[in-house]
């Protein structure tokens, strides 16, 4: 293994799973068995499903959360919470839906299939993959350690100021979640980098940019997306913090501040947000959906040109969030021109699914319905969106349960509904196993019912005026029917998601055996073992159609993909990098080992955020020096990642 | 009602509109009494009917595209229908894209006329009123258009029927919201900011508002009232509200009295109150009897609900700014019978 | 196609130039950094217009930060003439150049210093007063994190680590910096200059 050759031509060969060479690559990518190397490693595999169970379980706790408020609404001035419990309650679960389930769910998914989709052995960033889920994991715990203070925040998931400022919210749960979000936002923001440079670098040669699949495009977009947001919700929560902690006057109208500069700052972030935790998960329909459909989606072109244009103008919309703030008309019309505007293209792929859907042949697995069901609760949640863009209807609508109806639609139906599908999709891919399809169905019946009859009431409930964030509400305003139904259908949803959870426990331990192909799909990931091996591909496959599984039998690209003859990139972990638009090779990338400083560099982060809550400083200083001296461990140039040519240190 | 009635053809909807309308309920804005709503909720009804309309449309494509019957294709050797190819299919996303825009775009130019219908009244407002929202209640002021007088009341506003009223809006603490749902749509109000809304109200009767932004733990419970009156029942109702307070004269009013100038009084004022009870952190009660609820609409005010109240608010408001009150039983009574004198 | 499975002839192996995965990143994290400064700028920008006149308390003078910011435009300059000189495997040049932009950097953080410490006010005197504080305090805190990575890299040229053959860090590295540079142009001009103009148009 030479660790100081700079150029290479990379040698052909054919190989198989089974293979010697095979044999050799397990060796040279596997993660060591055990604490130190479950501790270190940087496989994306292994992270990816950290993600993926650590954000169901964020779900189910979110959940809880929910099903508690649902008790106390149940029925007209109950007493089951007092109203700072139920405050605590709504803000912890509308944090912990949209930050520590939404968006990470997504990730988890990302992050196992992408090199699997674009032929590649690894991320662009292992270590830091590996880092940005030790943060995320970091910031769950600091925002729910508040809980056992009894320190939870208690502001809104939103909080506006000056509500949350110290003069009316001394506790120091708002500081904890000032403080928290930060801290997840860099999570956010260095998995946003890793998805962008990967999709930019590591697509396997001839798998140009229209050769992607559709998820891809969605973790794309969510991810520029993202980096131009997410440093709107830190500023705004580091200001909030400052105005709390040392008086700035960011928020506080008596001395210069404004309480809408908050909102705005929130909105700007938060309006791009919610498109960064639906674009994925719309394209985990746009790529589960064609294999059902046992054809290739239709018109994938506009599809992922829409999924763009969402995006784009999802940073021109954020103004529709305060509608009522007293702005003047002009920039009203504006924002509710393009918060209608931006229907059309997510009418653009609704009917590039009912499309394909239509002129494919269904298979009727458990997959495919939550595919289908999905498209109806999107239309529901759109066309519920749809009458909130238009201004004047707006300001009877917004701040009612008619918005908690459209909130819950979307993120549920185009996030959790999709979710599920995609483990219908590629569980056997990530465990091996095959979900049981009878107790499928059933998952699939009582959730839809179930997430139907709770939600579907809170239109009613908001277009007869029940404002939203009421720990009770007066009987005889003909609320309290509703109320009943929506408690009981999200019990009903509730139980829907534990027999999701008894199918994976059932399955994993007694599931059919998988093979590489299950449902015989048309993409990459499908070409490799079940689960795959550390090393993804014996052999690094080359590209040319979107469809390398199945283009031979539907006729498209003249010559073929090649999928057991390849580059075999052995000196070490290695794999290709290719040029952005064409897929062309252009250098073999040089992969670390895994290793402790992802989760170093998290201690040390965690140490800083909680001396800043506390107000230790040395602490806090300590703790800068330490994750100085981490990263300078862990961008140390290094000749084993080609970082160097040569010379003392190797 | 005549407007929205005009939207739905009489004879077989008509008896389904007046038992929707009940089912409407206080707060619902369905049906509506004033033109700063009544534009609003037309168009309310029209995009909900666009909006079931398209979900009942695309539900029928799903259904219909998913359980179609096509020729049979026989499964191949691992047992899936072989794939077929990348064929046909783009027509549906042009045509359902081009009819989408085209509603949306109609959608678009129906709101924003709409918008230019509600935003402002189309005539000059006879009358402004100055609402400041504190945590959990409203603070309501009129102010003479001759005499600077000011008269004070709390989360009960009378408004003359058929005339545009123009609304100052400011918050003495954190951001609430403004909103009558049967006569307009909700303003959100914002400290360090002055904000403008306007009512008015094509019907006599009262209408219920409650708060619309989250502000803390009582939010749920801030109601208001407005009363729609008459002309001379308005103008009657303003000239008593703006005297002053008696002098009560029963005994226990008297002691009652006594009670609230010690108790009381640093929170709240009585207009004319002999011993010149000015508080401002409360509302005004100079005419608490007048009004049909107390504590924002959380209670109807009679004799049991005042000592409840008096005694005890934060049994029944949590966190509410009175505190508990922690009086003895006859000091109780007495300061009640004072209130009651109130009118 | 043939083509397609390989023959691509002799490839780099490594972080080489702008294909090392490390420059794509640096340019996402200037990317989001930038839209960091942008917001600050906003919150500038959106607080003077609310505030209806009297936003700026007193004219900024321009003694210090003037100087100060062709300091750290010079400062550019130098990083370039280093990184344009280890490309040709020049790497006394590279070490000189380090050195002198770190220098001249410190000077620039310094300075900064002592206009903060002039001030009449501090952050908690009133909005304008945090938004000017934690704008340059956030633009400070990238300087010091810029002079900690000049130091590495210093640290990595003198032992011989880069050459005309592999030198992506100091690619990545110098990209930072100039992104520094520009964001201070940009926080400069808001803040130093605006005044002046508006205060020109009434």
């Amino acid at each position: 293994m030479t660790t100081t050759e700079l150029t290479r031509e990379p040698e052909i060969v054919t190989a198989s799973y089974d293979s010697p060479t095979a044999a050799r690559l397990e060796k040279i990518w596997k993660t060591d068995p055990g604490l130190i190397g479950w501790l270190t490693s940087v496989d994306h595999k292994e992270v990816g499903k950290r993600y993926l169970v650590t954000a169901f379980a964020f779900l189910i706790i979110g959940g809880i959360e929910a099903l508690i408020m649902r008790l106390q609404l149940a029925r007209p001035e109950q007493h089951l919470l007092s109203p700072d419990q139920y405050n605590h309650l709504f803000t912890m679960h509308g944090l912990t839906m949209i930050f520590l389930y939404a968006l990470p769910i997504l990730s988890g998914f990302s992050n196992f299939l992408f090199p699997l989709l674009l032929g590649s052995r690894d991320m662009a960033f292992p270590r830091l993959n590996a880092f940005s889920y030790w943060v995320y994991l970091a910031s769950g715990i600091f925002l729910y350690l508040a809980l056992m203070h009894d320190r939870t925040p208690d502001a809104g998931w939103f909080n506006y100021t000056p509500y949350s400022l110290r003069q009316y919210d001394p506790g120091q749960g708002m500081d904890i979640y000032a403080l928290g979000m930060v801290l997840l936002g860099i999570s956010t923001t260095v998995g946003s980098v890793n998805f962008v440079v990967t999709l930019l670098q590591m697509k396997a040669p001839g798998m140009s940019i229209n050769r992607i699949p559709v998820i891809i495009w969605g973790t794309l977009t969510a991810s520029v997306g993202n980096l131009f947001a997410v440093p709107a919700v830190s500023l705004a929560f580091f200001m909030l913090w400052t105005d709390r902690n040392f008086s700035t006057h960011f928020f506080d109208a008596a001395h210069g501040g404004h309480p809408l500069l908050w909102q705005h700052l929130f909105w700007m972030f938060g309006h791009p947000w919610v498109y960064a935790i639906v674009l994925p998960a719309m394209g985990i329909v746009s790529d589960g959906l064609p294999i059902f459909c046992r054809r290739p989606l239709v018109g994938y072109t506009l599809v992922a040109l829409s999924t763009v244009l969402t995006m784009f103008i999802g940073f021109g919309v954020w103004v529709h969030h305060m509608f009522a703030t007293g702005l003047p008309p002009q920039s009203l019309s504006f924002f509710g021109a393009s918060s209608i505007v931006i229907v059309i293209p997510s009418g653009v792929a609704v009917f590039a699914w009912i499309a394909t859907i239509f002129t494919g042949r269904p298979v009727y697995t458990t997959a495919f319905l939550f595919f289908a069901g999905f498209i109806f609760l999107f239309t529901l949640g759109g066309v519920s969106g749809f009458m909130t863009a238009a201004v004047p209807v707006d300001w009877q609508l917004t701040d009612t349960y008619f918005v908690v109806a459209h909130l819950h639609y979307v993120l549920l139906g185009i996030n959790f509904f999709p979710v599920i599908a995609g483990f219908y999709v590629w569980f056997p891919k990530f465990t091996g196993r095959m979900m049981n399809e009878r107790l499928g169905k059933w998952n699939f019946w009582v959730m839809f019912i179930g997430f139907n009859l709770g939600f579907f009431p809170m239109h009613w409930l908001g277009l007869t005026g029940m404002p939203r964030r009421v720990y009770t509400y007066p009987s005889g305003m003909g609320w309290d029917l509703p109320n009943m139904i929506t408690s009981i259908g999200s019990f009903l949803f509730a139980i829907g998601i534990l027999l999701f959870l008894i199918n994976v426990v059932i399955s994993l331990r007694r599931g059919a055996r998988a093979g590489p192909n299950p449902w015989d799909g048309p993409t990459l990931e499908w070409s490799t073992p079940s689960p795959p091996p550390s090393f993804n591909f014996v052999v690094i496959p080359s590209i040319a159609t979107r469809h390398p599984l199945w283009e031979q039998r539907i006729g498209e690209g003249e010559g073929g993909s090649r999928l057991q003859q390849g580059m075999l990139l052995d000196h070490g972990k290695q794999t290709i990098s290719t040029s952005a638009l064409n897929g062309e090779p252009q250098a073999i990338l040089r992969m670390p080992e895994d290793s402790w400083s992802p989760l170093l560099m998290t201690l040390a982060l965690a140490a800083l955020f909680t001396g800043m809550l506390y107000h230790w400083w040395w602490f806090t200083l300590a703790a800068v020096v330490a994750s100085i001296i981490v990263t300078i461990a862990w961008l140390w140039p290094r000749a084993s990642l080609g970082q160097t040519a040569g010379g003392h240190h190797g | 009602m005549s407007r929205s009635r005009a939207l739905l053809p009489a004879g077989l909807w008509l008896p389904a509109a007046a038992a929707l309308a009940q089912v409407d309920g206080p707060m619902g804005y369905l049906f509506t009494h004033g033109p700063a709503a009544d534009p609003a909720t037309r168009l309310n009804w029209g995009l909900m009917a666009i909006s079931v309309a398209v979900t009942v449309i695309i539900a029928a494509l799903v259904l219909y595209a998913s359980l179609r019957r096509r020729p049979p294709l026989p499964p191949a050797d691992n047992g899936w229908p072989p794939p077929q190819p990348d064929t046909g299919g783009a027509s549906w996303i042009y045509i359902g894209t081009a009819i989408s825009t085209v509603v949306l775009l109609g959608s678009t130019i129906w709101t924003i006329l709409t918008l230019s219908a509600v935003a402002a009244p189309h005539r000059e407002p006879s009358l402004t009123l100055e609402v400041t929202a504190h945590q959990w209640w409203w603070e309501v002021r009129y102010r003479g258009s001759r005499k600077p007088d000011v008269m004070i009341t709390a989360n009960e506003i009378h408004i003359p029927v058929g005339e545009p009223v123009h609304i100052r809006l400011e918050s003495d603490d954190v951001i609430h919201s403004f909103w009558v749902p049967k006569l307009g749509g909700k303003t959100d109000v914002i400290p360090g900011q002055t904000n403008f809304a306007w009512l008015q109200a094509d019907q006599r009767g009262t209408y219920r508002g409650q708060c619309a932004e989250f502000c803390g733990s009582q939010h749920a419970h801030m109601a208001l009232y407005v009363v729609a009156q008459d002309p001379p029942a308005f103008n009657a109702w303003l000239e008593a509200q703006k005297a002053e307070a008696g002098t009560p004269q029963a005994p226990q009013a008297v002691s009652g009295h006594e009670v609230f100038v010690s108790h009381c009084s640093v929170c709240h004022t009585v207009r004319g109150d002999s011993a010149g009870a000015a508080g401002r952190l409360g509302p005004d009660l100079t005419h608490l009897m007048s009004r049909s609820t107390i504590a924002a609409g959380r209670l109807p005010n009679n004799t049991g609900s005042l000592h409840g109240w008096v005694a005890n608010a934060q049994a029944i408001k949590p966190g509410t700014r009175m505190p508990r009150m922690d009086l003895s039983p006859e000091d109780l009574h007495a300061v009640v019978s004072y209130l009651e004198t109130l009118k | 196609m043939a083509e397609l499975v390989g023959r691509p002839g002799p490839l780099p192996v490594g972080s080489k130039g702008h294909s090392a995965s490390g420059w794509w990143g640096m340019w996402l994290t200037i990317l989001t950094e930038a839209s960091l400064f942008a917001y600050l700028l906003f919150s500038y920008a959106y607080l003077g217009m609310q505030s209806h006149g009297g936003w700026v308390p007193e004219l900024p003078r321009l003694r210090i930060a003037l100087p100060n910011t062709v300091l750290l435009v010079a400062s550019s300059l130098v990083l370039y003439w280093g990184e344009s000189g280890i490309k040709k495997g020049k790497k006394g040049r590279l070490v000189a150049a380090l050195i002198l932009t770190l220098l001249m950097g410190a000077v620039f953080a310094g300075l900064q210093g002592l206009e903060w410490h002039n001030k009449t006010y501090g952050p908690s005197a009133d909005a304008y007063a945090s938004t000017y504080f934690i704008t340059t305090g956030f633009h400070l805190a990238h300087v010091l994190g810029g002079l900690l990575m000049l130091a590495a890299l210093l640290l990595w040229a003198a032992m011989g680590k880069f050459d005309a053959r592999r030198h992506a860090a100091v690619s990545i590295g110098a990209l930072y910096w100039h992104f520094v540079d520009a964001v201070w142009l940009a926080v400069f001009t808001t803040f130093y200059i605006t005044p002046y103009l508006v205060s020109r148009h009434g």
